[in-house]
């Protein structure tokens, strides 16, 4: 991967070739390893882990790139360095019966020597070339060659030597470390920065606030680029860590995929989808606003998919994480017996901020999550100043990123001093940022949630009242009233409320229902009423018609019968011409 | 009684150098001087045999090892100062008379 890093930097330019030395973060921040071939002066004072170094350079050459390295140790026996290193895992034995490994340990004891006359090195050249020669050794490590001049007095011949064993080193094509202690005013004691000159690398392990930070800087580095910062580097039961500082580039994969914040009306909130995957989320608020209670739960979603997830806690110890939790319907244990779940717990003051970002780094690196929950980061600001914590988010970050993990942080927020300097200058580096606030109200405090900022996504830019309850988190939907948001108690009274509101409202509609049925009837019964006496006054009116017509009729008969009867009074003829006009009027 | 024991001395050179040939030169005639009849020297030359340099853990070349008598002792160089030799093997210089 490093060597694919530094082709990827340097396309074109013919560089260094460069022997990988399996130092986890050392190839990266040199782009390959040590130059190849050549030998390397690693420098430092006594107990910055020199020796580690160029034990661990020799054997993970064997273990990892099968290139077989010779030892000489000018200090330890080689009984001594197995024992030393067993406990980084390191088979010394193994790897010499494999002929892999050779240990020449050369012993210098001033008082048994005499000098006199003129001399050379020749006896430990011929014992390198024979070490190198016997086992095919591309790797040499000479520990701490300076020990010669205890042992001897003419300085003036020794340089003489050391320059020709360097050059000698090279004319054999092995890539060497040498190691050299700190001198006054100068990397090594003796100068030997002058014969070697083609990279130097100084060890240190510093205290400030009774906190001790070891450190690796590459002072020289001839023909190759390299970072130039101290990186800080972690010493532990796998040997040595180193940390790159910074990425130089801001180009890590970006993925639209979506990932549940464990709380599905935040979700909701988000789009109703949750975070992105391989994003940074800040959790911030005062405490006892839930923030742990977020952090957890998203852990809790996360490793319900299946996924792993490290959960880093500053504050508290794993139980009393998990106890909390169970409080709110989140049981943990099965995760971690999954074997999804991690918890980390330290205190801030263990180890300096760098070193709490090598350890997380390598966690990281190992256990390979997919989420990561970092509780509080704000804690660290005991170890360190909030600008440095800025410095470590943004490599941490940097980090998450290009692996494609989650992440969230929590943060507290003190006053107005910590909120200043904290969440201001972390919030140009998360994605998303929630805030948790309090919120009083009535002589209540209640919890109001709602997202500063989630870059990417349209959000719901509305305050919701975060509820915890024993069945988990969940947002309680925004309840406007007339006089605003209302939470808590103010909330649920104004619901009670609009319900009796609602009650009574059901109530009034069923009586003018009623109302209106019975108007209905009464109408009818009118209409019918009158209807009735229409009817009876038609018939009335009729009857008088037919009565009148009736009248006349009769009338008229009546008439006619007196006319006749008048008539038949007088002569037939006149009886009988009146008939004849009356037919033919027919 | 020291008298009567037979010195063992091996000298560990790098090929015929100047200054092995010179350090070889220079022993045998102190031990001609000093210790006439009871003294033998071993040359090894690590070019043959390297693998012997680790057991008397040398470095430089020549390297004069006092075997017998014990404690062993090492004399590194040339040997062009007698006196230096003598002091560092420990021999008591028989002083013509």
């Amino acid at each position: 991967m490093a060597k694919g890093t530094n082709k990827n930097i340097t396309p074109s330019k013919k560089t260094l070739p460069k022997t990988a030395t399996g130092i986890a973060g050392f190839d990266e921040i040199t782009q390959g390893g040590l130059p190849a071939g050549r030998p390397s002066l690693v420098c430092g004072e006594a107990g910055s882990g020199k020796t580690l170094f160029s034990i661990e350079f020799i054997v993970k050459g064997i273990t990892l790139f099968n290139e077989p390295g010779v030892f000489i140790a000018f200090e330890e026996k080689a009984e001594e360095l197995s024992m030393n290193v067993a406990s980084l895992g390191f088979d010394l034995k193994k790897l010499m019966v494999e002929n892999k490994l050779r240990i020449d340990y050369v012993h210098i004891d001033r008082s048994e020597i005499a000098e006199t006359g003129e001399y050379d090195l020749d006896g430990l050249f011929v014992r390198l070339s024979h070490a190198i020669d016997a086992i095919g050794a591309k790797r040499v490590v000479l520990d701490t060659i300076e020990n010669l001049f205890l042992g001897l007095s003419d300085k003036g011949i020794l340089r003489a030597e050391l320059r020709r064993l360097f050059q000698w080193l090279k004319e054999k094509k092995v890539t060497a470390v040498i190691t050299g202690e700190k001198g006054e005013g100068t990397l090594t004691r003796e100068g030997l920065e002058e014969y070697v000159s083609d990279c130097v690398i100084l060890l240190d392990n510093r205290v400030t606030n009774q906190i001790s930070t070891r450190r690796l800087r590459i002072i020289k580095y001839r023909g190759s680029v390299h970072g130039a910062n101290e990186y800080p580097f972690l010493i532990d039961e796998d040997g040595i860590s180193v940390l790159p500082v910074t990425s130089l580039r801001l180009a890590a994969k970006v993925s639209s995929a979506r990932v549940s914040s464990g709380i599905p009306t935040l979700d909701d909130m988000l789009e109703g989808k949750g975070f992105y995957k391989g994003s940074s989320i800040l959790v911030s608020g005062t405490s006892g606003t839930g923030k742990t209670s977020i952090a957890g739960s998203f852990a809790y979603e996360s490793c319900k998919r299946g996924e792993r997830c490290i959960y880093f806690a500053f504050e508290e110890s794993p139980e009393q994480i998990i106890r909390n939790l169970r409080s709110i319907g989140l049981d943990m244990t099965p995760c971690i017996k999954k074997g999804l779940l991690k918890f980390q717990s330290s205190r801030p003051s263990t180890y300096g901020l760098e070193m709490h970002l090598v350890v997380m780094h390598k966690l990281i690196k190992d256990f390979k999550p997919d989420t990561v929950v970092i509780d509080p980061i704000t804690n660290l600001i005991t170890v360190g100043s909030a600008s440095e914590i800025t410095s470590i988010l943004t490599r941490l970050i940097d980090f998450l990123q290009t692996q494609q993990i989650t992440v969230v942080f929590t943060a507290l927020t003190l006053n107005t001093l910590i909120k200043e300097q904290t969440d201001e200058s972390v919030s140009s580096l998360v994605d998303a940022w929630l805030q948790v606030r309090d919120i009083e109200l009535n002589g209540e405090r209640n919890r109001g949630l709602y997202i500063m900022k989630s870059r990417g996504m349209k959000h719901s830019n509305q305050v919701r009242e975060f509820m915890i309850t024993e069945r988990g988190l969940h947002l309680e939907d925004v309840y406007l009233s007339p006089e605003g948001v209302l939470t808590g108690s103010a909330r649920e009274a104004h619901k009670l409320q609009k319900k009796t509101e609602e009650i009574l409202l059901k109530h009034s509609l069923i009586r003018k229902d009623k109302e209106i049925e019975r108007r209905a009837q009464e109408l009818q019964f009118r209409i019918r009423t009158l209807t009735s006496e229409f009817d009876s006054l038609k018939e009335e009116l009729n009857y008088q018609s037919v009565e009148g017509q009736l009248k006349k009729d009769v009338l008229e008969a009546n008439r006619k019968e007196l006319i006749r009867l008048r008539d038949s009074t007088r002569n037939e003829q006149y009886v009988s011409l009146n008939n004849n006009k009356k037919n033919k009027g027919k | 009684m020291e008298n009567e024991q037979t010195w063992e001395l091996r000298l560990y050179v790098a090929g015929k150098t100047p200054k092995s040939v010179t350090a070889l030169k220079n022993l045998k005639k102190y031990c001609e001087t000093h210790l006439q009849g009871k003294y033998q020297i071993e040359v090894i030359d690590l070019l043959e045999k390297p693998q012997l340099a680790e057991g008397d853990q040398i470095f430089a070349i020549p390297t004069l090892v006092r075997k017998v008598p014990e404690p062993i002792r090492k004399i590194i160089g040339d040997l062009s100062n007698e006196e230096k030799v003598l002091v560092g093997l420990n021999i008591v210089p028989v002083t013509p008379n």
